[in-house]
């Protein structure tokens, strides 16, 4: 291994580490700007030029909070529980393919931490960690609300994972493979996956909205019920990193949601781009496709967050087990069908 | 012809509430999103309600009760006999003052022999129910004039308005004065 490699990877992960963590301090910016715009209001624009600055003020006061400890045997899980959620969240960009390649220094730099061929499985499990950060920091809390929030979001979680995993088979018995790399080559020019799995994109879809525990499924913090969930008991920067988590959390699902049907770093006419611009000035304008529609899936996750209440707990469970998974079995019997038929 | 009591709508907005069961497509509730989602992206380009207060102040009533203010008359004297009539019909007990008598030279500041010397009003007192205003014969106190609220404060002294705060600035009665004159 030659030191231009460890290098170049070195580069590629510390700026996608720090593209995440921007994304999620903006994405706070950008969710209430878009809960104001959807309210009839203007939402923060005192900090900064259209209140640009607001993310920074927001962290300078979680970080200058005082940091409060409940009277708890656990002091070292409740330390724990924001790390885990916050490093899980952080964990998943390895994998994203955030463009094909690009040519510097005479080497083919791929842009991507690292491609594993079971990118896919990867996910899956570094987010069914997450919920650990979860359980142990409602359970720590030594605080009932803390701990009901905690149950609920684990039990929500592992419901909506075997949706999510069924509706994942679908598409995989149509690519054939877990890594998420091929999964973007595949999908060059037009041919998108949302075409051809649009049942296995709208369960995905729904499953995500469950595992970020996001409107209309954020019933592990629902205020009105359990005050704050699983981080009632939380203040200063561990309160910050769980709610960090989320938003970084949610721009990883946005990324992944657009590299496994919305053809990710591909747009139309990217190879013509390739045979006659050149290969970096195609793959910065992927990154910038990739980019844009990782945002339009974060806006829409925000625009379902203002628009659509919580569910009741029954209904969201009769939702996960009784009619998201009989439908992604259904999902997965047509499209072998389907590849037995036309193949 | 008789309606059952049941069937008559006084307001002609009953509806009957039905409590059937959700068919699959109900139940999956993606026609409903979509719908709540129309309506909701439409508030997006809704011109906005916000008041961008410190920059921006929202207008006041013509008969808001904001903050006191002691009339001058279109001389720019004040009017205030100190009667004592508004302190008087004042419920909450908030006004206080002391007479004094005019001296010579002093005309041109007040319109009749006896004035105010001091005339205070307790603010946190003040229920702004505007009695004061009613009782006054003397066309001095009113609540609507000053079209300003009292600031707040961290100190109880600061609420104790005098004469200072309270009598029309005389620019103000000046520019009255022409106002009247002009029409």
């Amino acid at each position: 291994m030659d030191s231009a490699f460890i290098i170049e990877k070195s580069v590629v992960i510390v700026t996608v580490f720090a593209i995440t963590m921007i994304m999620a301090m903006y994405s706070t910016y950008a969710e209430r700007k878009v809960a104001a715009f959807l309210q009839d209001r203007i939402g923060p624009n005192r900090a900064g030029k259209f209140g640009l600055l607001q993310p920074l003020a927001d962290g300078l006061k979680l970080f200058s909070k005082e940091e409060f400890f409940p009277n708890t045997p656990n002091r070292f899980l409740f330390i724990v529980g924001p790390a885990i959620a916050m490093s899980t969240a952080l964990m998943t960009s390895a994998v994203i393919p955030w463009g094909d390649r690009l040519h510097i220094f005479g080497r083919d730099v791929i842009l991507q931490a690292t491609d594993i061929d079971v990118s896919l499985l990867y996910i899956f499990g570094v987010v069914s960690v997450g919920v650990y950060g979860i359980m142990i920091g409602g359970w720590a809390s030594n605080n009932k609300f803390s701990l009901m929030g905690a149950v609920r979001a684990a039990s929500q979680m592992v419901s909506y994972e075997i949706a999510m995993g069924l509706s994942m088979i679908a598409l995989l018995m149509m690519t054939g493979t877990l890594s998420l790399k091929e999964i973007s080559l595949q999908q060059s020019g037009m041919d998108w996956n949302v075409f051809y799995q649009p049942v296995s994109f709208l369960i995905f879809l729904i499953c995500a909205f469950a595992e970020l525990n996001r409107t209309p499924f954020d019933l592990a913090e629902c205020e009105s019920e359990l005050i704050g969930g699983y981080h009632t008991e939380y203040s200063s920067m561990k309160m910050g990193f769980y709610l960090f988590a989320e938003y970084a959390n949610m721009f990883i699902s946005s990324a992944i949601l657009s590299v496994l049907f919305f053809g990710g770093y591909n747009y139309p006419g990217m190879q013509w781009m390739v045979d006659n611009v050149g290969v970096n000035v195609a793959n910065i304008l992927g990154i910038f496709a990739l980019f844009i529609k990782i945002c339009g899936f974060i806006f829409f996750i925000m625009w379902v967050r203002w628009t659509i209440p919580r569910f009741r707990y029954d209904q969201l469970m009769n939702l996960g087990w009784r009619i998201l998974i009989p439908l992604s079995i259904v999902n997965i019997i047509i499209t072998g069908i389907c590849i037995l038929a036309f193949k | 012809m008789s309606t059952a009591i049941q069937n008559i709508s006084l307001s002609g907005r009953k509806k009957e509430v039905s409590h059937k069961e959700m068919t699959f497509w109900e139940r999956l509730y993606l026609v409903a999103i979509v719908k709540g989602l129309i309506i909701t992206i439409k508030h997006l380009f809704r011109k906005k309600v916000t008041v961008q207060y410190p920059e921006q102040v929202r207008e006041f009533s013509p008969v808001y009760r904001g903050q006191h203010m002691l009339k001058r008359d279109e001389q720019g004297r004040e009017n205030c006999t100190a009667c004592g009539l508004c302190a008087l019909s004042c419920p909450a007990e908030a006004i206080t003052m002391k007479a004094a008598e005019r001296k010579k030279g002093e005309e041109h500041l007040y319109r009749e022999e006896k004035y105010a010397e001091i005339y205070e009003i307790n603010m946190l007192r003040c229920i702004f129910c505007g009695l004061c205003e009613e009782a006054c014969p003397k066309d001095a106190v009113y609540l609507t004039l000053s079209k300003e609220l009292v600031p707040a404060s961290y100190d109880r002294e600061d609420f104790i308005f005098g004469k200072d705060k309270l009598v029309m600035p005389l620019e103000m009665a000046m520019k009255n004065a022409q106002l009247n004159n002009a029409n």
